[in-house]
């Protein structure tokens, strides 16, 4: 039983984080860090294995060399090797490619169930995870809130607006988690160092069998247009509590035509 | 004259969900709408849909529910009639659909949209709000996802032309299990993601009671309750009902946060809203810097003279 999990470094802060002059996020003068969503699915395959249920988790990432510190920050967590796609010509891929190279990795790797975070911090597309299964043509448990297996079969929670379900599928599939499965453990120090030892395999495009030219901005399905900051919200009204707050409240909710029409 | 596909949400029996009409009327800025909707659906569907533009109108009844076979679908009836986007809400089972079609139809995706505009051009607010992107898919057809609540739904009338389409089942279809279903009140309220006016709470609340303030607040302004992870994770209000990174986006005219500090996480699914007003104890809580009307003071005191006022003046 082999777990793989997709984890995706991101830059420590989207809203410091600039763009470059080719619109896309500066992923490289910003310290990298594993995306906080995807310690929770890091979490679960080391628990899994932990219970003796998996033999084997890898963490796969594709991003550039500031990647290599989220691989260790999950290594740190758990598991046991990791996988890092690096290639300058990934620079400004989108989901589309994203899910190309992630499901070639996976299928090179080989597996019995891949977990994913919800969406990444960066680019909070929630796609990735779906894309990954259907090229590799599987059933996904997706947003996930409590996870088991026993024989050949995922059992999982599931949490719509309509009901809460209890949903089984068997192996192989793609589940991704949500921040309510349960929080990531603290690596400690020894984990941490004992992480810098975990073997890291880097596949180039090459090494996956993929164009170069399906990769990149220059393969992108999708371009940024146009990229503007939004003018700083016009400073409002802040009052203090008083006797007449709440009448000035509801005046300013008046004016707004924000108050049900009597 | 090109066309744009837009998958359409039932709700009970005789009617479509809001953000399927938001969906049609962004549509037509962009072509012909042609609306996709699944389970056998009844006359008065199939007249909505055509109220608000659907030139035509795919219908399935197969029991597809999953959004694999959905992809397949989709992508059969965008091979027919060559869109040039197909527009889906956005929303867990969306995102899905929308991930599997992308890759069936090998196009590009583009999620959250808030706007569309000819092109065609999706309009994105990323970074909590920060930056307005305007992007495009580079084939003949893209995949967008759109939040509810990003425009208001407009009457155009037509008579659409109703086709049925069946793909074939398979056994993948049928892998997920679901073993058991705790269906969740619906309740009276509005959608939170739908709704025009939404009343949040956070740990402020300080109890599941406290919440009880919300909802009246909730009723007396019509609107739907949401709340921050703070309240959620204590457990005072359920996960459903939270806003933010991990929960729900929403957008609705009036957001009144109540006791809620604004962590970037919690901003990050109620920035877009129009009109923002906060009540906080605390005077540097982050969430003033996005308010438009603040009240420094006590929720269990400024909320009862507001429903006060509210009702003087309805
Ligand atoms: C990966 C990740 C994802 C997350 N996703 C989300 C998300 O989706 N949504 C979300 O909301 N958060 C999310 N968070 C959590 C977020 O960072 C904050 O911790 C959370 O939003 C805080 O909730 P709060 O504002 O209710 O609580 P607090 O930050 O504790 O704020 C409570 C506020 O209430 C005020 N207050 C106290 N008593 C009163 C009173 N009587 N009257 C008026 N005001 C009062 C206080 O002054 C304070 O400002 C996420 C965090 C992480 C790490
Ligand atoms: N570059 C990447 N490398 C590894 N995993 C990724 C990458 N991008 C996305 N993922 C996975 O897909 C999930 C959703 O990402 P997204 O669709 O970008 O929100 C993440 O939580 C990861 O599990």
């Amino acid at each position: 039983m082999k777990i793989l999990c997709l984890v995706k470094s991101v830059p420590a802060s989207t809203v410091d984080a600039g763009f470059r002059a080719d619109l896309t996020l500066d992923r490289d003068s910003v310290e990298g860090q594993l995306s906080e969503l995807d310690e929770y699915a890091v979490e679960q395959a080391v628990r899994l294995a932990e219970a003796g249920l998996a033999q084997q988790v890898t963490h796969v990432t594709m991003g550039p060399s500031a990647a290599s510190a989220g691989l260790h920050k999950a290594l740190a967590i758990g598991g046991d090797d990791a996988v890092h796609i690096l290639d300058d010509a990934l620079h400004g891929s989108d989901a589309r490619t994203t899910a190309l190279v992630l499901a070639a990795a996976a299928e090179r790797c080989g597996f019995d169930l891949v977990l994913c975070g919800m969406g990444s911090t960066d680019a909070e597309m929630s796609v990735v995870p779906s894309m990954v299964a259907e090229l590799l043509g599987l059933p996904e448990l997706a947003f996930v809130s409590e996870l088991s297996l026993e024989a050949g079969t995922v059992r999982a929670t599931r949490r719509t607006d309509r009901a809460i379900e209890q949903v089984a599928v068997a192996l192989p599939a793609l589940v991704s988690v949500t921040d309510q499965i349960g929080e990531a453990r603290y690596p400690t120090f020894r984990n941490i160092v004992a992480a810098r030892k975990k073997p890291v395999q880097v596949w180039t495009l090459a090494d996956l069998g993929l164009d170069p030219a399906l990769a990149g901005l220059a393969g992108a399905a999708t371009a940024v247009r146009e990229m503007s900051a939004r003018p700083p919200r016009a400073a409002g009204t802040v009052i203090a509590d008083s006797d007449a707050a709440a009448a000035a409240l509801a005046d300013f909710l008046a004016d707004r035509k924000l108050l049900p029409h009597p | 004259m090109p066309c744009c596909l837009v998958f359409a949400e039932r709700v009970g029996n005789d009617d479509v969900a809001t953000s399927t009409l938001e969906l049609l009327t962004l549509a037509r800025r962009l072509g012909e709408p042609i609306a996709v909707v699944g389970g056998d659906p009844s006359e008065k569907v199939i007249d909505r849909l055509g109220a608000y533009g659907a030139a035509a109108v795919y219908m399935y009844d197969n029991a597809a529910d999953d959004p694999a076979a959905q992809a397949r679908l989709l992508a059969e009836v965008a091979r027919r009639e060559g869109p040039c986007a197909v527009l889906i809400a956005t929303g867990p089972e969306g995102k899905r659909l929308a991930g599997r079609l992308a890759v069936r139809l090998d196009c590009g995706i583009i999620t959250d949209a808030v706007d569309i505009e000819p092109g065609p051009v999706a309009v994105q607010s990323v970074g909590a709000g920060a930056w307005r992107v305007r992007s495009a898919g580079l084939g003949a057809t893209v995949v967008i996802t759109v939040r509810p609540n990003s425009t208001s739904p407009e009457i155009a009338a037509t008579t659409p032309k109703v086709e049925r389409i069946e793909v074939e089942a398979k056994e993948q279809d049928r892998a997920v299990r679901v073993v058991s279903r705790t269906p969740l009140e619906g309740g009276k309220r509005p959608a939170l993601t739908e709704a025009s006016t939404v009343v949040s709470g956070g740990r402020g609340v300080g109890s599941a009671q406290g919440f009880g303030l919300i909802e009246q607040l909730a009723d007396a302004l019509g609107g739907a309750v949401g709340a921050s992870r703070g309240a959620t994770d204590e457990q005072w209000y359920p996960r459903e009902y939270q806003v933010g990174q991990t929960g729900k986006t929403v957008s609705p005219q009036l957001y009144l946060a109540a006791g809620i500090s604004g962590a970037i996480q919690h901003r990050a699914g109620m920035q877009s809203s129009r009109t923002v007003v906060a009540i906080d104890t605390d005077p540097k809580a982050p969430i003033f810097q996005v308010a438009d009307f603040g009240v420094v003071g006590d929720l269990f005191s400024v909320i009862p003279a507001l429903l006060e006022e509210i009702g003087k003046r309805s």
